[in-house]
């Protein structure tokens, strides 16, 4: 059976450049960075090296590139790192749980946090963190990208705040990292997490921005690696996959992949559009019509402009569907070849609806009516024909199944 | 969609329904493994004395997820895990909860059987693609055609291994419902099930048999209560009250009635030279009446909300055999419509059952389940 991957916000496959990049430090170059020898100088040499393109994707200097082992462990430093008893922290009800477990967490060390909900378009409006504001505020966390939504967050706005209050400022950039110009001067952040593999790098390696100066208690103690930010021998086959997928980002950034990836993304929201009970979850402006919708979305030429707020990364789209459950078209989309997403998945591996869609305030049916679509760079022609085929049989069926009986008990 | 030969098998990471995905998959079917998540079990954990970890072997726990997800690797077949929560609380658990609080003895499992292990499963079932369902219950389904004036009916019958008879919790199920399930172990006894397991290489062969009621950690019903209602922000309602003999003599008080079920000997908090046994709960004056063992019999009961499965309707009397608990030995009664006329005009059906023989404990809450010999004719809520 034909299988199409439209879950790249999940995660994403290593390119093969990255497996090349990686393969000698796997047996040939094994050695221990903090090593004297030869063994370790080439390990060192790999981790420098690494860290200066990290430096680049940031645009930073590379003694502020810390690597880590991805974006919960990036958003668990800035909240642990920075905020002591007494602090406020801002943040937003649309953050990924490592974002939001930490504070819930650090509310037992006497943080309080203030959790900004979205507007209805999924934006976070700055005006909204600066109402937050404290005295006491010492932290506000914010994403580039939202995972559900692909909508984009005014973060510029945002560490303007931070720099006028004086409070830290930290991007969760995990789903922006790859997706859209990426300057952590331009977004006035003093923390940046990003994660390998939703660009198509290694998991469990990840790197963080940290501004020079920035009061931030390590996570991890013991050796002295990474200037005592992080300790733990280098995960050097990683850091240099996590290099080489963010050159590879940077330069797909400039040669018009981001673009084709928009105009693919925006060609399968019309054809799903097409079917009746349908609509976008997460856009800067409301539109529920489809005719219309093929004309109104955003241009990719707006999506790249440097002038303009972007409302969405180029990949991703959320789709509610009415009348049917979207855990039931999770699996049967599954059964008929394509991974796509509903919803964040419980302990057990069930569905729970989407805290990012109840934040922005729609109804629990409708938030468990809704699939996330997330577009690997790799997307072809094919692959949308193939969903777009799929998708409405898969939706009439579910829909003109009538329920079951429920018999008599109760 | 999916070929309709798919067969979704609900798959609780026990050692039945794991038998029965591996019987199935080994006949060459189509089969996708469903898990319902029906109960955070940590959801209560540690609240007025119910244990922090539950144990594994119960329903929806993490440990019986990953059995049921290992079953799956093993055999190779698809697998998920269905939300069923929020319904499963609404038709089960606070059901439940409500029963206790009216001073009856719910029975969870048959709600839970009807509305989420047959309803729900079925639509979600359909909506991936799979005709049909199939469980590790101990129970026979076969179609009769010369039922009901040639049109046929679905017959409901005993297992071969009578120990693990599940037919008692499976009186709801409606025509439809049973022409789309498959009990693939009604003519298996356990100890064959368990072979089967061993022999397909299913680690978990050997797992104990659960017999709790799934949501209540240890087991503790009167803490699980406490706890519920405190987390939906309701006090446990005060109904304190009377202990009453048989002949209306107040011998003593008690501290509410969701703490009584109809035959319960001890935790009376009265002393007498016989043993005293609860006769009845009266949930609007908080009485609880008791007396000696003999007044516990009775020859009658009534039974409303039922479910006809081996006839379309009960039209006079009729000759069954009656199980009024789960581990009770059928009794032979005569089964009669009450009041059909009033019955068709309000749409509430009952019936009255006279036993031969006087039963002991006759529990409101409880079902009451007719046979035929080895077919379920029907059954219903004991009033």
């Amino acid at each position: 059976m034909r299988r199409v991957y439209m879950d790249a916000n999940a995660t994403t496959p290593l390119l093969p450049e990255v497996v090349e990049a990686m393969r000698p430090y796997w047996t040939e170059h094994f050695g221990n960075a903090s090593s004297i020898h030869q063994h370790g100088q080439q390990a060192r040499t790999a981790v420098d090296r690494g860290r200066e393109t990290m430096a680049r994707f940031f645009n930073c200097h590379d003694a502020e590139v810390v690597f880590n082992s991805g974006g919960t462990e990036g958003d668990n430093t800035a909240i642990f790192g920075l905020l002591h008893p007494g602090d406020h922290f801002i943040t937003t009800s649309i953050e990924h749980s490592a974002i939001l477990e930490a504070a819930k967490r650090m509310a037992r060390f006497g943080v309080e946090t203030t959790f900004v909900a979205p507007q209805s378009s999924g934006l976070i409006d700055p005006n909204d963190i600066l109402r937050a504001i404290r005295p006491e505020t010492r932290l506000i966390s914010v994403m580039l990208a939202n995972n559900e939504t692909g909508v984009l967050q005014p973060v510029e706005e945002i560490g303007k705040i931070a720099a006028a209050t004086g409070a830290f400022f930290h991007i969760d950039a995990v789903q922006g990292a790859g997706k859209i110009e990426f300057d952590v001067r331009r977004f006035g952040c003093h923390l940046c997490s990003i994660s390998a593999h939703k660009m198509h790098g290694p998991k469990g390696i990840g790197a963080m921005f940290v501004r020079k100066g920035t009061p931030v208690d390590p996570l991890l103690v013991g050796g002295s690696h990474e200037r005592r930010q992080r300790a733990g021998t280098e995960n050097v086959p990683s850091i240099v996959g996590l290099a080489k997928a963010a050159e590879l980002a940077m330069h797909s950034l400039d040669d018009g992949t981001i673009y084709r990836l928009a105009q693919m993304r925006d060609r399968l929201e019309a054809g799903i559009l097409e079917l009746a009970g349908t609509g976008v979850n997460g856009v800067a402006y409301p539109f529920d019509c489809h005719p219309e919708r093929a004309k109104r979305v955003e241009g990719p030429a707006s999506s790249l402009s440097d002038d303009k707020p972007v409302p969405r990364a180029a990949n991703t789209t959320n789709i509610w569907f009415d009348n049917l459950e979207g855990e039931a078209l999770v699996i049967a989309l599954d059964m008929k070849g394509v991974s796509v997403s509903g919803g964040s998945a419980c302990h057990s591996g069930a569905t729970e609806p989407s805290h990012v869609l109840m934040a922005m305030g729609l109804d629990k049916n409708r938030a468990r009516a809704s699939l996330r679509f997330s577009l690997l760079k790799t997307v072809t022609d094919d692959d949308i024909d193939h969903v777009l085929q799929v998708v409405p049989t898969a939706v009439e069926h579910l829909r003109a199944l009538s329920p079951v009986a429920a018999g008599t008990l109760g | 969609m999916t070929e309709p030969t798919t067969i979704a098998v609900a798959m609780s990471g026990g050692v039945d329904s794991s038998a029965v995905a591996a019987m199935l998959a080994r006949e060459g079917a189509q089969v996708v493994g469903l898990t319902l998540q029906l109960w955070d079990q940590t959801r209560m954990a540690g609240k007025h004395g119910i244990p922090e970890a539950p144990k594994a072997g119960r329903c929806c726990s993490l440990d019986d997820v990953y059995d049921a997800r290992r079953v799956a690797e093993h055999l190779g077949i698809p697998y998920y895990v269905v939300n069923q929560q929020e319904r499963f609380e609404r038709d089960v658990v606070r059901p439940f909860v409500d029963e206790y609080l009216h001073g009856r003895t719910p029975i969870p499992c048959s709600l839970c059987n009807n509305h989420l292990k047959f309803d729900a499963l079925l639509q979600t079932a359909r909506s991936i693609g799979a005709g049909r369902i199939a469980t590790g219950h101990y129970a026979i389904n076969e179609f009769d055609p010369t039922r009901d004036n040639g049109r046929g009916r679905w017959i409901l019958k005993r297992p071969a291994d009578r120990a693990k008879d599940q037919t008692y919790f499976l009186f709801g199920l409606t025509q439809e419902q049973l022409a789309r399930t498959l009990f693939p172990l009604g003519r298996l006894t356990k100890p064959e099930v368990r072979t089967v397991a061993r022999e397909r290489g299913l680690a978990l062969a050997e797992k104990p048999d659960s017999q709790e009621i799934c949501f209540i950690p240890g087991g503790d019903y009167k803490q699980f209560l406490t706890a519920y209602l405190e987390e939906q922000g309701q006090q446990v309602p005060e109904t304190a009250g009377e202990l009453v003999a048989s002949n209306g003599e107040v011998i003593g008080r008690h501290e509410g009635i969701s703490s009584f079920t109809v035959g319960q000997r001890k935790g009376l908090g009265v002393s007498s030279p016989t043993p005293l046994y609860v006769l009845s709960i009266h949930p609007d004056s908080h009485r609880v009446t008791v007396g000696g063992d003999a007044e516990l019999a009775t020859c009658t009961l009534h039974a409303r909300r039922l479910n006809w499965i081996s006839i379309p309707a009960l039209t006079g009397p009729m000759r069954v055999q009656i199980k009024i608990r789960h581990r009770h030995e059928p009794a032979w009664a005569t089964l009669e419509p009450v009041n059909p006329a009033a019955a068709t005009a309000s749409g509430e059906e009952e019936v009255q059952a006279t036993f031969d023989e006087p039963q002991r404990a006759v529990t409101p809450g409880q079902s009451a389940v007719f046979y035929d010999g080895d077919e379920v004719v029907g059954g219903g809520w004991i009033i």
